[in-house]
């Protein structure tokens, strides 16, 4: 297999890995305000993630930058095409990463609520918006034999484009609930598991649209795209099933699989085309005309095939040491800022907030 | 404004910004983890409660320098498609390199420490703090050897296909002479900022008379001196490479119009800007500027006429000086605050020596002062790298004007001016009023100490 084929299917991979690792996180940023009833179990939904969204998004950046490397030419093309969603991806981004860190630093009520709503608003956007960007490179855009962009913001608006994000959205909120489920004791995780249902079903019914609409439209029937497709039918509704009976583990690792299975359908659909030109398919870029030299791409392999186990082993461990189900705490009230329920006084005291940097 | 100068002002802004943040950030991440080190071979409480807190002011910093440095992953494509299709072969592999090597190894041990504490044994526990000092230190080593490409592009082939840049040296990437050297002055800056912060803020705490930080301020001593020392060594190193392989930029630094042999150094001067080739009132120093530029005191620098001469010989008709007025005070900027810097190293120094350091009020506020000085002179080195650098994107081989999206408006860069300009003066204010708050806070009376038992699985509930 030539090399530029390793490195889509790389790109793939990281994609795949950042829609199922960030996929969960998402979906518990949206969520915690509504597990979460008073301030002390939301900061618990929150913390449920709090060791992993940071390096979670880094699969991102790696997708991002594996594009630059690999296909500077896909790399330019969709950059500069999905220009203003992008935009508002990133504000999306940079509110949601600043929210997690700065919502517990002051104890005051509407600074916590605000940054609530702007977790709950940016989380949701994200896979929204990157879901209709990557439904877009299938789907095509206007793009010239140059290789640019010749339409507007409005073109980015395909439907195809919006059931795709649409679809993501959800099952990002149906993996939220389940990892919270998982992660969870008592209250928070009986809402949590209700909600996982309800978001499962309704996921279940937008993949099975998402997945005809591929395979009659865009994607054709292709016979890797489709057993990804079935994976993923399969796994959101052993997702479901297993959510109903409590088994909380085989129930989120149906739904991850879920969403994983549909980002790699996608993928699959793709290939061997990176972005369709709905201008005519002479423009399309592909797998062979997008990538770099093979000098590059042998020795970013050579250090893909270094670092990826070394990275994934201490991503591994990294969820090892955390695997703990969070409960709310009982006896170190007092310490916690914002923490009124169980002594009234609690948190007036600006030295108080010592345990949570 | 055309729309490679509104490009341009976007890619200044957001890099300015993202390195206000990001030199800090490797600063005082190395300067946390060696209070930690402290602490765990002396036991000492008062360290363990100081690791704490300067591990709070830098965690609060890396929010905002992670958040930014997405905005700079994507703005290549978005704004320089141009740019990324003509160099991505070569200059996407240390990004994406910087990508797995680094960030993973950042961001995962950062959430580590920050959760582990009282959970993890207390070596690993280290070893957390050290990982993200290394892990931040990595990735300017990526980010620079891809810039320092764009300086003085090596190890590179043009393909006569398709007309691009494609790597064919790795090797020659990472030995670039630009790279190694500014790789070492950025890492040095980034000590020179972490240390300042520290100093400055310890020196609030002391003179509101709360002494357990005299230990931070004597550590932050011990990096400053010899980092600030060392950055001005390599940074006039830099003069001279750049002389080699950007003479343009050393000459437009110095204003220097004409040819000259031996050069003397002008310490300041009125006019000798970008339309005006006789400068005024000048202040100078024999000899100087022949040895930054080249190492001996009668060596040669040649002026921006002869090289606008030269440039147009090999490269077509044009204008090949960069502007002169913002090369010229970038550096004096830097240069000269870098020696008070110095200075103010070498006076807390002494006065430690002389056993004055702790009633030293003065010495105090003029570290509060200090606090600003890195963001100066940081801004000022990038100005005069990249300003330097003009009217190339990639020296010699890509000129910014061509580098642009095509597909992109006016009106579309322009909406993201504004949005990035609005977010990021709204991270400012927070950013800074948090920091203020956690700068000010006194150390806790008393820590709970480790019991490394598992009943304190609940602590983490509540981090964040
Ligand atoms: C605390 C920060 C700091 C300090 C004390 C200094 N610098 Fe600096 N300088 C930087 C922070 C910096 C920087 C922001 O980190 C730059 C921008 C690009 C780079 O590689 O480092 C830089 C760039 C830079 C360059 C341009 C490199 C290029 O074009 O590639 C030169 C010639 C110098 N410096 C020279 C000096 C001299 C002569 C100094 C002292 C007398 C000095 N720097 C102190
Ligand atoms: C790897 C790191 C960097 C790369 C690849 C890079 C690349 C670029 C590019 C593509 C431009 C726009 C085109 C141009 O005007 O030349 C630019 C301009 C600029 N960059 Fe950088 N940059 C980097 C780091 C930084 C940092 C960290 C700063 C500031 C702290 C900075 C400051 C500037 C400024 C001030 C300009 C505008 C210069 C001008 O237009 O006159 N750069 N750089
Ligand atoms: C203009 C080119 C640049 C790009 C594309 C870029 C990219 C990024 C990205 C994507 C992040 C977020 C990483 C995360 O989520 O953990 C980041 C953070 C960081 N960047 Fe940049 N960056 C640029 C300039 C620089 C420069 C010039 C330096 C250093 C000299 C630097 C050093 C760092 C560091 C240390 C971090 C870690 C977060 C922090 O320290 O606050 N970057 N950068």
């Amino acid at each position: 297999m030539d090399l530029a084929n390793v490195w889509y299917l790389i790109i793939a991979i990281f994609w795949i890995g950042f829609f199922v690792l960030e996929g969960f996180d998402l979906g518990v940023g949206v969520l915690h305000r509504f597990v979460g009833n008073d301030d002390v179990e939301r900061r618990v939904a929150i913390n449920t993630i709090g060791p992993f969204w940071d390096a979670n998004e880094v699969w991102l950046i790696v997708g991002g930058a594996a594009i630059f490397a690999a296909f500077p030419a896909w790399y330019a093309t969709m950059f500069s095409s999905l220009y203003l969603a992008l935009v508002l991806v990133l504000v999306a981004l940079i509110v949601r990463g600043v929210a997690f860190e700065f919502r517990g630093k002051r104890d005051s009520q509407r600074w916590r609520s605000g940054w609530s709503w702007a977790l709950t608003i940016s989380s949701a956007l994200v896979p929204l918006l990157l879901g209709v960007g990557v439904g877009d490179l299938l789907v095509g855009l206007p793009i010239d034999a140059d290789q640019n962009f010749t339409g507007t913001f409005w073109n980015l608006l395909t439907p195809y484009g919006l059931l795709t994000g649409v679809t993501l959205l959800v099952l990002c909120l149906a993996d939220g609930a389940a990892f919270l489920a998982l992660k969870t004791t008592d209250d928070i995780r009986e809402r949590s598991r209700a909600l996982a249902v309800r978001f499962g079903i309704i996921g279940l019914i937008l993949a099975v649209l998402w997945v005809l609409y591929t395979v009659l439209g865009p994607g054709g029937p292709k016979p890797l795209a489709l057993v990804f497709m079935v994976v993923a039918a399969l796994g959101i509704a052993a997702g479901v099933l297993y959510q109903t009976k409590g088994r909380d583990t085989a129930a989120f690792t149906g739904t991850a699989l879920g969403i994983g299975g549909a980002v790699a359908a996608l993928f699959a659909s793709l290939f061997p085309n990176v972005m369709v030109s709905s201008t005519s398919a002479a423009n399309n870029l592909t797998v062979a005309n997008a990538s770099s030299g093979s000098y590059a791409l042998t020795i970013m392999t050579v250090v893909a095939v270094i670092m990826f186990p070394i990275v994934l082993a201490y991503q591994i461990w990294n969820y090892y040491v955390f695997r703990a189900r969070l409960q709310a705490p009982k006896e170190l009230v007092a310490d916690v800022p914002g923490l009124k329920r169980d002594v009234p006084d609690a948190g007036k005291d600006e030295t108080s907030d010592r345990q949570h940097q | 404004m055309s729309n490679v100068d509104l490009a341009r002002l976007q890619f200044a802004m957001t890099s300015i910004y993202h390195f206000l943040f990001v030199p800090l950030t490797i600063g005082l991440a190395f300067l946390t983890a060696i209070l930690q080190t402290r602490w765990h071979r002396s036991g000492d409480p008062n360290l363990r409660k100081l690791t704490r807190f300067f591990g709070n002011l830098l965690l609060i910093n890396i929010a905002i320098g992670v958040v930014t440095g997405l905005v700079q992953e994507f703005q290549f494509g978005m704004n320089w498609s141009e740019y990324s299709r003509f160099v991505g072969d070569v200059f996407g592999a240390p990004l994406a390199m910087e990508g797995l090597a680094a960030f993973f190894l950042e961001s995962t041990f950062l959430g580590l420490w920050l959760f582990g504490w009282d959970r993890l044994p207390k070596k690993l526990h280290l070893a957390c703090i050290w990982l993200v000092s290394i892990g931040s230190a990595l990735s300017a080593l990526f980010i620079i050897a891809a810039n320092s490409w764009m300086q003085n592009p090596v190890g590179y082939q043009i393909n006569d296909q398709n007309g691009r840049a494609q790597l064919d040296d790795v090797v020659a990437i990472f030995t670039n002479p630009v790279f190694i050297n500014a790789y070492l002055h950025v890492l040095f800056a980034s000590a020179v900022t972490g240390a300042v912060m520290m100093l400055g803020v310890a020196g609030y705490q002391i003179r509101k008379g709360n002494k357990q930080f005299l230990t931070a301020a004597k550590t932050s001593l011990v990096v400053l001196f010899p980092s600030i020392i060392l950055a001005m060594g390599v940074g006039s190193e830099l003069g001279v490479i750049e002389a080699t392989y950007q003479p343009m930029k050393i000459a437009a630094a110095e204003a220097q119009w004409e040819t000259c042999q031996p050069c003397s150094f002008s310490l300041f001067q009125i006019g000798g800007g970008n339309d005006d080739q006789d400068p005024k009132q000048i202040i100078e120093v024999p000899y100087l500027l022949s040895i930054l530029a080249t190492n001996s005191p009668d060596g040669q620098v040649v002026g921006l006429n002869e090289l606008q001469a030269q440039y147009e010989q090999e490269y077509g008709p044009g204008y090949y000086v960069p502007n002169v007025f913002v090369q010229y005070w970038s550096m004096r900027l830097m240069a000269y605050t870098a020696s008070a810097v110095a200075l103010l190293g070498a006076l807390g120094l002494f006065l430690w020596w002389r056993k004055k350091l702790e009633g030293a009020r003065w010495f105090w506020g003029l570290a509060i002062i200090g606090i600003f000085t890195p963001y100066v002179m940081n801004t000022a080195g990038w100005m005069l790298t990249e300003n330097g650098r003009q009217p190339w994107i990639v020296q010699g081989l890509m000129k910014t004007e061509s580098a642009a999206s095509p597909s992109v408006t006016a009106l579309e860069i322009w909406i993201s001016i504004i949005v990035f300009a609005l977010v990021y003066i709204i991270l400012g204010v927070i950013w800074a009023s948090l920091m203020f708050r956690a700068a000010r806070k006194p150390l806790p009376e008393d820590e709970p100490t480790a019991p490394d038992d598992k009943s304190r699985d609940d602590v983490p509930a509540l981090t964040y």
